[in-house]
């Protein structure tokens, strides 16, 4: 427990300062793109309605929507701006995370500012025309100061919403406090989850407050005091700014998806790649499907996906030939189609099995998915979040005729819990899970061969497919890590007792599997 | 000074009429006030002298010139304006209110802030005033502070829309006093308008009676209360008169 937190602090200076850069920029940039607007809509009800609207609009779309819509949207730009004028940004990390935030900072600073300029007292403004205020004049000398206090009210929301919608900047590869959560949620580590949550809430209350004194400031006319506020928060941010220019930059970067195995290879291909001295990066806890598109446009340099939802989500296939053809047929047409490479695969899978209750599966005769197709009406059945979209599901209900009383969908980690607490009666587990064993599940066969192999295979970026570091460092990984160990691995992680790190479990995989 | 020439406005597109065809002029340094009902339009008159109301149709000039020639907020710079609502700026102190209009201009700091000084002592207030802020005057202080940011650019008209309407019968005869020495000795030309006929007649050297957007009547406060052709004029002017007898019947009654 103690070194969980201990773990945790050492990873505070990178998470924080992260965290604190994405705001700041994204409140600043917020504010730059208000006031204009602002000082556009305050006297023209035909501006005010569609911005006012707009930003509304931007409001109800779910943040962590929003965050992830702007990955393509970026990708897409940047194709673009490379094919006209053969340059390109990044597309994943920083800047969807920036755009996002600042959009979502726009509405209380102009709904405030604006709330604040036209309920000022007419008979003020009448005297500022009267004493021969151009409009810029009234504007400078009197609209916006006496607007400030409540524009400033404003900012403080916006900072507040910032600070807690950039944890989930975390998805789309930009680190912030949202990796605490992330991690926590993915591996039950409830430490790291309240840990991240409480830093968060700190710095959104001490953001708060600094912004609050140049509030005061403003509405006392008290300049010191908005200056004190100003230069604390500056203060702030450029001590963020410190351990990024500090920090390792460059080198390999080596992508992981949001689970525990994901962590713990990710971990283990980073320990190879440093063992070679070459500096790397590790960027966790990235959407599904969003870390392939960052390979294609080397932002990730490696990592580790499976051949079933290659397959399914890249290749767009739905026919399940056997393993050794499906890992043939992916590598063919990775490097053909987007120049990524398939290195190999790490000898095991990680395929969606149907697991129940041993207890119950032995009452109800239960031994494979046929079997479950008879009862299946009287159970309920949990999935990840992803399973009932996957064509695998629907071919298991129409090769079986599953039919469920009850569907309901779950973070993994509460999955395993809701089959334990009889909540549900079958469940889609991950056959690498380290959960099954520890549980006893039984995990029901697939007589019909409906579900796609799973094979877990190293990616190359197209810009390293012939990178020798990179060959030769993770060549001895391909086909040497048999199921039995990798669950042994991801349990070492997700039990709820005497965790591991992913760094101390990919450290034991390593040694296990005699590379160390 | 001042003259309009057939001055229209109509509000709503035309629907009403706020002023029709207004023709006025007011010689250099006179004392006009004009009264009439509420919307009679003596407010949109004045308001057009100084462009915060553009008219329709006709032309306003000031000193000769079209007031249109210059921008609207130049113009302004060398109009005094008092309103009944005052509007003292609530984030600048009594000093930086007062010095506003010089300001604007590019008057040099020294200058404004003796212009300043010199204009807290012409409005009777203590020096120590200028440090604060409008909040903490009385209604009657923070009008005069409203009349000396009038004065400050020495402009040579001064416009005042019911500028005593707010304040205590005291303070605002009391004020109003002042302002008629202030009238003199700085040589202005000044348009008022009032609802109270006795301020009117008290006050100015000339009187303008408004109705429905025309000036019905037009003269020195004594031609008018001896009398007017129009009854409704005769009527509202022999007010102050009809109080005054009502006063002293009052008294003579408790006399006996």
């Amino acid at each position: 427990m103690n070194s969980r937190l201990h773990a945790a602090l050492r990873v505070l200076p990178q998470y924080l300062s992260q965290h604190v850069l994405l705001s700041a920029a994204a409140l600043a940039l917020g504010i730059a793109v208000s006031l204009p607007l602002l000082i556009a809509a305050r006297h023209s009800a035909r501006v005010r309605w569609p911005v006012l609207a707009a930003a509304s609009l931007i409001q109800t779309v779910p943040s962590i929507a929003l965050l992830a819509l702007f990955y393509p949207l970026l990708l897409g730009l940047s194709a673009l701006t490379q094919r006209l004028f053969g340059w390109s940004f990044a597309a994943l990390g920083f800047l969807p995370s920036l755009l996002a935030l600042t959009l979502y900072s726009i509405l209380p600073i102009l709904r405030n500012g604006i709330t604040a300029i036209l309920n000022l007292d007419p008979a003020i403004m009448q005297a500022a025309s009267g004493v021969g205020m151009t409009s810029r004049q009234r504007l400078l000398r009197v609209e916006l100061p006496l607007a400030a206090p409540m524009l400033m009210a404003g900012v403080r929301t916006s900072a507040v919403w910032v600070i807690g919608t950039a944890t989930l900047a975390t998805p789309v590869g930009q680190t912030s406090l949202g990796n605490y959560i992330f991690t926590g949620l993915q591996m039950e580590d409830w430490i790291w989850v309240v840990f991240g949550c409480g830093v968060a809430v700190a710095l959104a209350l001490v953001t708060d407050q600094l912004l609050a004194l140049i509030e005061l400031g403003l509405a006392r006319r008290r300049p010191a005091l908005a200056w004190l506020g100003v230069c604390v928060l500056l203060a702030g941010v450029a001590m963020a700014a410190l351990p990024l220019r500090a920090g390792e930059r460059g080198g390999y970067v080596v992508g992981a998806k949001n689970f525990a195995e994901q962590y713990i290879l990710a971990s283990l291909i980073a320990q190879r790649i440093r063992a070679t001295g070459h500096p790397v990066t590790e960027r966790s806890g990235l959407g599904s499907s969003l870390a392939f598109q960052a390979l294609v446009a080397n932002e990730l340099d490696v990592y580790v996906d499976y051949s079933g939802t290659l397959w399914n989500d890249v290749l767009r296939r739905n026919s399940a030939p056997s393993r050794a053809e499906m890992l043939r047929e992916l590598a063919r047409t990775l490097r053909h189609r987007y120049g990524v490479t398939l290195l190999g695969s790490l000898g095991y899978e990680n395929a969606y099995v149907l697991a129940m209750r041993p207890g119950e599966a032995k009452a109800l005769g239960v031994h494979s998915i046929a079997d479950l197709a008879r009862v299946a009406p009287r159970l309920r059945l949990g999935g990840d979040l992803e399973f009932f979209a996957r064509p695998a599901w629907r071919d298991l209900v129409r090769r079986y005729g599953l039919h469920f009383r009850t569907l309901r969908q779950f973070e993994p980690t509460f999955m395993y819990q809701a089959l334990m607490s009889r909540e549900v009666d079958v469940i889609s587990a991950f056959s690498s899970d380290g959960r099954i064993a520890a549980d006893h599940l039984v995990v029901l066969k697939d007589p019909l061969h409906v579900i796609p192999p799973y094979d877990a295979v190293i990616l190359l970026a197209p810009r390293r497919a012939h990178d020798p570091v990179l060959r030769a460092a993770l060549a001895p990984l391909v086909g040497a890590i048999p199921i039995a160990l990798m669950r042994r691995a991801n349990y070492m992680v997700d039990r709820p007792h005497a965790k591991r790190s992913p760094r101390q479990a990919a450290r034991w995989l390593a040694h296990a599997i005699h590379l160390q | 000074m001042i003259s309009l020439r057939a001055v229209t406005k109509t509000f709503g597109g035309g629907a009403s009429y706020a002023l029709r065809e207004v023709s006025f002029d007011v010689a250099a340094q006179t004392f006009v006030a004009v009264v009439g009902d509420s919307g009679s339009g003596k407010t949109t008159l004045l308001k057009t002298i100084n462009r915060l109301i553009e008219p329709d149709a006709g032309e306003v000039f000031i000193a000769g010139e079209p007031a249109r020639a210059s921008p609207a907020h130049s113009l302004r710079r060398h109009i005094g304006y008092v309103f009944q609502g005052i509007g003292l700026f609530p984030h600048m102190s009594i000093a930086e209110n007062i010095g506003i209009t010089p300001r604007l201009i590019g008057w040099p700091e020294p200058v404004i802030r003796a212009r300043v000084e010199e204009l807290i002592d012409l409005v009777s207030l203590p020096r120590d005033f200028l440090t604060r802020l409008p909040a903490e005057l009385s209604g009657g202080q923070r009008q005069r502070v409203g009349i000396a940011r009038a004065l400050a650019a020495r402009p040579g008209i001064l416009l005042m829309d019911e500028p005593f309407g707010a304040l205590d019968p005291v303070t605002r005869d009391a004020l109003g006093a002042e302002y008629r020495r202030l009238h003199e000795t700085m040589r202005l030309t000044t348009v008022m308008v009032t609802h109270d006929i006795l301020e009117a007649v008290l006050l100015a050297d000339r009187i303008v009676v408004m109705r429905q957007g025309r000036i019905v009547a037009d003269g020195e406060p004594h031609s008018l209360l001896v009398g007017h052709p129009d009854p409704a004029v005769s009527m509202l002017m022999d007010m102050p008169r009809r109080q005054a007898a009502r006063v002293r019947a009052l008294l003579e009654e408790r006399a006996s």
